[in-house]
């Protein structure tokens, strides 16, 4: 509903499990980081518009650690990682875990680039442990499309 | 998740299925038909055709004598529509950090005057 626009570039890949992510923003590279570090300022925009985040720890420092929980009512869902590496302005390394599913992690990374006049290419990537986690990591978080899409499938499918 | 949708995706990641996939995509085809752009045995494609078939991407007559292949776009459409909606998620968090950045700026400059844009809001 802002005059921000829709620029976001997905690839999923299919020769290894990964997703791949890239989009631009109208702010310094130094800047896109610290929004991305700041506690304060990752609550505000990481979680799902529909759920309440709370951030436990966010300590976006090489060897640092975060975990944070989204809420809607009874239902939450922890993550928990660590940063491998966060090199200021750069690159933020980490791996991810929905404690939904403890044995699976998926590893990020983040990368800031200079377009000059102010902007950043954001480009990230994670790759997960299967294709069937990948697959999974798509198919997240979508409670409410999600029971719809598989029996929809399972039509297509049965048809 | 031993899904459906982990099949159709796990089907899609070998290089020789999504050429078969991508060919169907043009019209029906019959397995020899197929198996001729293959440097590889009949069985070998039909093996290929068969992981796509149980993952329900393609389907074959059982009329016809030659069997034609048959793409089951509707699979792959809604494929393509959970990738678009896992690609609109990131993109209304990457649009709420547009508006972080927008207030973080007017703080750092707060002698520029500049419109203040909608967004940003939790």
């Amino acid at each position: 509903m802002t005059s921000s626009t829709d620029s976001t570039v997905i690839t999923v890949e299919q020769d290894m499990p990964a997703v791949r992510l890239q989009r631009d923003f109208d702010a310094p590279p130094a800047l896109v980081f610290r929004a991305w570090s700041d506690p304060e300022l990752v609550v505000r925009w990481l979680g799902p518009r529909d759920l309440e985040m709370e951030i436990e720890r966010w300590d976006c420092v090489t060897g640092g650690a975060y975990r944070y929980v989204h809420r809607r009512g009874d239902d939450e869902h922890w993550f928990h990682g660590s940063f491998h590496e966060a090199r200021e302005g750069e690159r933020i390394v980490q791996t991810f875990t929905w404690e939904g599913a403890p044995d699976s992690v998926a590893l990020e990374t983040v990368t800031f680039t200079d377009l000059g006049d102010g902007r950043t290419r954001m480009e990230s990537i994670s790759i997960a442990s299967s294709y069937a986690d990948r697959d999974a990591m798509i198919a997240s978080g979508m409670e409410h499309g999600i029971r719809d899409s598989f029996l929809r499938l399972d039509d297509v499918l049965a048809g | 998740m031993g899904d459906p949708l982990s099949a159709a995706f796990a089907a899609m990641a070998d290089p020789t299925r999504r050429d078969i996939v991508a060919r169907l995509a043009d019209g029906d085809a019959g397995v020899t038909e197929l198996a001729a752009h293959y440097d590889m045995s009949l069985q070998a494609v039909s093996k290929h055709l068969r992981v796509l078939e149980d993952a329900g991407l393609v389907s074959r007559t059982r009329e016809a004598q030659r069997r034609p292949v048959h793409l089951e776009a509707e699979v792959l459409d809604l494929m393509a529509g959970w990738i678009e909606r896992y690609r609109r998620r990131a993109e209304e968090r990457f649009a709420r950090l547009d508006g972080v950045l927008q207030e973080l700026q007017e703080q750092d400059r707060p002698a520029r005057p500049r419109g203040r844009r909608a967004g940003g809001q939790r």
